[in-house]
C-alpha cells in the first residue's frame, strides 16, 4: 500500500470532503496561502476559491465563525496552529458549540471540527507543547479525537467533518511528516471505535498519540522475551472505546496507560476507574499510570525529553506489573 | 524643539552601541541556532532596533516593558542581563529563566522586564495590569507594550486598549508593524492601512511613525510616556519597520515581494544614526567603528559566559512549579 504522512493524510481528508460539499469551508491562520503552518493544508485554497479562509490572529473570532457557520448548516474546520492558541478560543468552543444541541432543546446541529497540533518534543517551551486532550474531553457536548497514524488521521477527520457535532481534533505535531499506510480508495473511521495496535495476552497498554509508537516499540522489545503486550490506541478520546479496553484487561488481567499530558486528572485516572468499575475481578495487578510530569513544558532539550514518558518508563512499567503478587 | 539638537553625544552614542548590541546578539543567535546550540521557536528582530532603543530610551528601571515573541530587543534595550540572556537562548542552567523558558518567554524582573509572551496578543492584557498596579500604588511609572501588527486584530488588543483609555492608565502601546505576521502581509489580515486610526475609536491618540527613525521614536514615545507619567492616559504609536530575516529562524520567506528586503536594507536604522553621527560631526570614523567592535565585544563575552555554563539537571524539571514559603 502506498505510505503519506500524517499532514498529507489530513490534507487529502480535507479535500474530499471538501469536494463532495460544495458549501463546507475551512478557515485559520497561514491555511491559505501558505498552505498551513504544517502544510495540511497545501493546495486547498487554489482548489477552492473562497472556501479556504486565512484569518487575522483572531482565534476567538475563529471559533465563533466557525461555530455560527455550522449552526446555520455549513460544515467547518478551524485550524489552531498550537492547541496552546485554543485557549483563547476556549469560549466559543466551550460555551457555545459543546453545549447548544443540549441548552437550545436539540434544535441546533453543529458540524464542526476544531482542528489543532498538540504535545511537546519540538523545544517550543510551555505555551507551545501543551497536551489538552482532557481539558476538552471533560466538556459534555463535544467529541475528542487523537489519532497517532496518518491512516487513522484521515478516516477519524473524514467521520469527525461528518459527524454533525462539535469535535476537537488534535494532531500529534511530531507525527505530522511521519509516514504510514493509507489506501487510495475512500475510508472513514468510526468516532468512538479504538484499535487494537498490537495484539497480546499478559498486559493491557492503553496509550494515545506519540505514545502509541512508543508503546509499541517496548511491546516489540519484550516480546523478543516471550512477553505478550496487547496495545490499544483509542483513538477517540471522548467518546472511550471502554468495551474493548474493558475486553482486553479481562484477558490480560493488567493494564497500563499511557499519555503524554500531565498525571494529575488526566485520561490514564478516567480509564482506570472505569476498569476498576467494570473489570476489578480481572485484574492480577494494580492498573499504573504512565503519564507526562505535572510540570509546564520546558525550553531545554533534556528537560523537555523527561517531562513525557519514555520508552524505558513504559517497560519498566510492564515489568512491574507482571512481577506483581497478591 | 528639534528632538536631534536634545540628545547629547552621550545618548546618542549609547544609542548606536545599544541598537549593534541588539543586532549582534541576534546575528549570534542565528549562527547558534544552526549549530543547533539554540533551538525551538525562535524570532529575531533585525531592522527594528530602532524602535526598542528608541522607546526605552525613555524608561526609568521602575518602569516596565512587556513584549511578545520577538523581544529580545526590547530585553536588551530596557536593561536585561546580556549573560543571562544568552545563556538562556543556549537553554543552559544560568539563563534568566534556569534554560526553561527560552527565546519566547524572556524576562529579567530586577529591570522590569515583565516576560516575552509567546502567545500574540497577550502581553496587551498584561501590559494594562501592570499600569494598573502602578497607578493604585501611586507610583508614577509607566509601562510600554510591544506587540506586531498580527496582534493588533487579538481580541486581547482591543479590550485592553479599551480597558487602559477607561481607566486612563500609564500604558504606551508600541504597534511594531514590520509588514508581516509569520507569511501573512499586513494587507491581507487588516482592512484598514493604518493601526494607530484604532485608537480614536477607544478614546487615546494615535499615532504613525517611521519606526527605523530613531529619532521619531525617541520624541513620540516620549511624550506619550510623559502624558503616561503625568496621569493623562495610554497611547497607540504604530511604529512602521521591516523584519530583515523570516518569521522564525529558518523561515525560507517566500512570501515577500522581490526587491523589498534590498529597499528597506538601505533604510538600515543603525546605519540611519551612524550617517547621523558622522554628518554632524559628533563622531569620527575611529569612534564608530569603536562603539561596534564594543559591541561585538560585549556579545562575545556573554557567548562565552553561556557556552561555559552547565544544562539544567533533571531534577531542574520539578522546581519552580509552584511558590513555595
Ligand atoms: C494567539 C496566537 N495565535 C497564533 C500564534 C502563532 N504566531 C506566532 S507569531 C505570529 C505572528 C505575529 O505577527 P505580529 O503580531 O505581526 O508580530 P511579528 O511576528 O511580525 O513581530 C503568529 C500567528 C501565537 N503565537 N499566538
Amino acid at each position: 500500500m502506498r505510505q503519506i504522512t500524517m499532514a498529507e493524510a489530513i490534507n487529502e481528508a480535507l479535500r474530499e470532503e471538501m469536494r463532495k460539499d460544495p458549501n463546507m469551508f475551512i478557515l485559520g491562520e497561514e491555511i491559505g496561502l501558505r498552505g498551513g503552518a504544517f502544510t495540511c493544508t497545501k493546495g486547498l485554497m487554489e482548489e477552492f476559491p473562497g472556501r479556504v479562509l486565512d484569518t487575522p490572529i483572531s482565534e476567538s473570532a475563529i471559533a465563533g465563525a466557525a461555530y455560527g457557520a455550522a449552526l446555520t448548516g455549513t460544515k467547518a474546520v478551524a485550524e489552531f496552529m498550537f492547541s496552546d492558541f485554543s485557549f483563547i478560543a476556549m469560549d466559543q468552543i466551550i460555551n457555545s458549540a459543546a453545549k447548544s444541541r443540549y441548552m437550545f432543546g436539540g434544535q441546533a446541529t453543529i458540524p464542526v471540527v476544531f482542528r489543532m497540533s498538540s504535545g511537546s518534543g519540538r523545544q517550543q517551551a510551555a505555551q507551545h507543547s501543551q497536551s489538552l486532550e482532557v481539558l476538552y474531553a471533560h466538556i459534555p457536548g463535544l467529541k475528542v479525537i487523537m489519532p497517532s497514524t496518518p491512516y487513522d488521521a484521515k478516516g477519524l477527520l473524514k467521520a469527525a467533518i461528518n459527524d454533525y457535532n462539535p469535535v476537537v481534533f488534535l494532531e500529534p505535531r511530531v507525527l505530522y511528516f511521519k509516514k504510514g499506510e493509507v489506501p487510495e480508495q475512500e475510508y472513514t473511521i468510526p468516532i468512538g471505535k479504538g484499535d487494537i495496535k498490537r495484539s497480546g495476552e499478559d498486559v493491557t497498554v492503553v496509550a494515545t498519540g506519540v505514545m502509541v509508537e512508543r508503546s509499541l516499540a517496548v511491546a516489540e522489545k519484550l516480546g523478543r522475551e516471550g512477553i505478550s503486550v496487547e496495545v490499544i490506541d483509542p483513538r477517540t478520546i471522548r467518546p472511550l472505546d471502554t468495551e474493548l479496553i474493558v475486553a482486553s484487561v479481562k484477558k490480560t488481567g493488567r493494564l497500563i496507560v499511557v499519555h503524554e499530558a500531565p498525571r494529575t486528572y488526566g485520561m490514564a485516572g478516567e480509564i482506570i476507574a472505569l476498569v476498576m468499575e467494570q473489570a476489578f475481578d480481572y485484574l492480577n495487578a494494580p492498573p499504573q499510570r504512565v503519564a507526562g510530569h505535572d510540570v509546564p513544558i520546558p525550553y531545554n532539550r533534556n528537560l523537555e525529553r523527561l517531562a513525557i514518558p519514555l520508552e524505558e518508563d513504559i517497560e519498566a512499567a510492564v515489568r512491574k506489573s507482571l512481577k506483581y503478587a497478591f | 524643539m528639534d528632538v536631534t539638537t536634545s540628545l547629547s553625544k552621550e545618548q546618542l552614542t549609547k544609542m548606536y552601541y545599544d541598537m549593534w548590541i541588539i543586532r549582534n546578539f541576534e546575528e549570534n543567535l542565528l549562527d547558534l541556532y544552526q549549530k543547533n546550540l539554540a533551538y525551538g521557536g525562535m524570532h529575531v528582530s533585525v531592522g527594528e532596533e530602532a524602535i526598542a532603543v528608541g522607546a526605552c530610551a525613555n524608561l526609568k528601571r521602575e518602569d516596565t516593558i512587556v513584549t511578545s515573541h520577538r523581544g529580545h530587543g526590547h530585553c536588551i534595550a530596557k536593561g536585561a542581563d546580556l549573560k543571562g540572556m544568552m545563556a538562556e537562548l543556549l537553554a543552559r542552567k544560568d539563563g534568566l529563566c534556569k534554560g526553561k523558558g527560552g527565546s519566547q518567554h524572556i524576562v529579567d524582573m530586577s529591570v522590569g522586564v515583565l516576560g516575552a509572551q509567546g502567545i500574540v496578543g497577550a502581553g496587551c492584557g498584561i501590559a494594562v495590569g501592570s499600569a494598573l498596579s502602578f497607578k493604585i500604588r501611586g507610583q508614577k511609572n509607566v509601562c510600554v507594550n510591544f506587540f506586531g501588527d498580527g496582534a493588533a486584530n487579538t481580541g486581547s488588543f482591543h479590550e485592553s486598549l479599551n480597558m487602559a483609555a477607561l481607566y486612563s492608565l500609564p500604558v504606551v502601546f508600541i504597534c511594531e508593524n514590520n509588514g508581516y505576521a509569520v507569511s501573512t502581509s499586513f494587507a491581507r489580515s487588516t482592512k484598514i492601512d493604518k493601526i494607530s486610526v484604532r485608537a480614536g475609536s477607544y478614546g487615546m491618540p494615535g499615532v504613525t511613525i517611521d519606526g527605523n527613525n530613531i529619532f521619531e521614536v525617541y520624541k513620540t514615545v516620549g511624550e506619550a510616556v510623559e502624558r503616561a507619567r503625568q496621569g493623562d492616559g495610554p497611547t497607540l504609536i504604530e511604529a512602521v519597520t521591516y523584519r530583515w530575516y523570516g518569521h522564525y529562524v529558518g523561515d525560507p520567506c517566500t512570501y515577500r515581494p522581490p526587491g523589498e528586503l534590498e529597499r528597506w536594507k538601505e533604510k538600515d536604522p543603525i546605519l540611519f544614526l551612524e550617517k547621523y553621527l558622522l554628518a554632524n560631526k559628533l563622531c569620527r570614523q575611529e569612534e564608530i567603528d569603536g562603539l561596534k567592535a564594543a559591541a561585538g565585544k560585549a556579545i562575545a563575552e556573554a557567548l562565552d559566559y553561556a557556552l561555559a555554563s552547565p544544562e539544567p539537571e533533571p531534577a531542574d524539571l520539578f522546581t519552580d512549579v509552584y511558590f513555595e514559603k
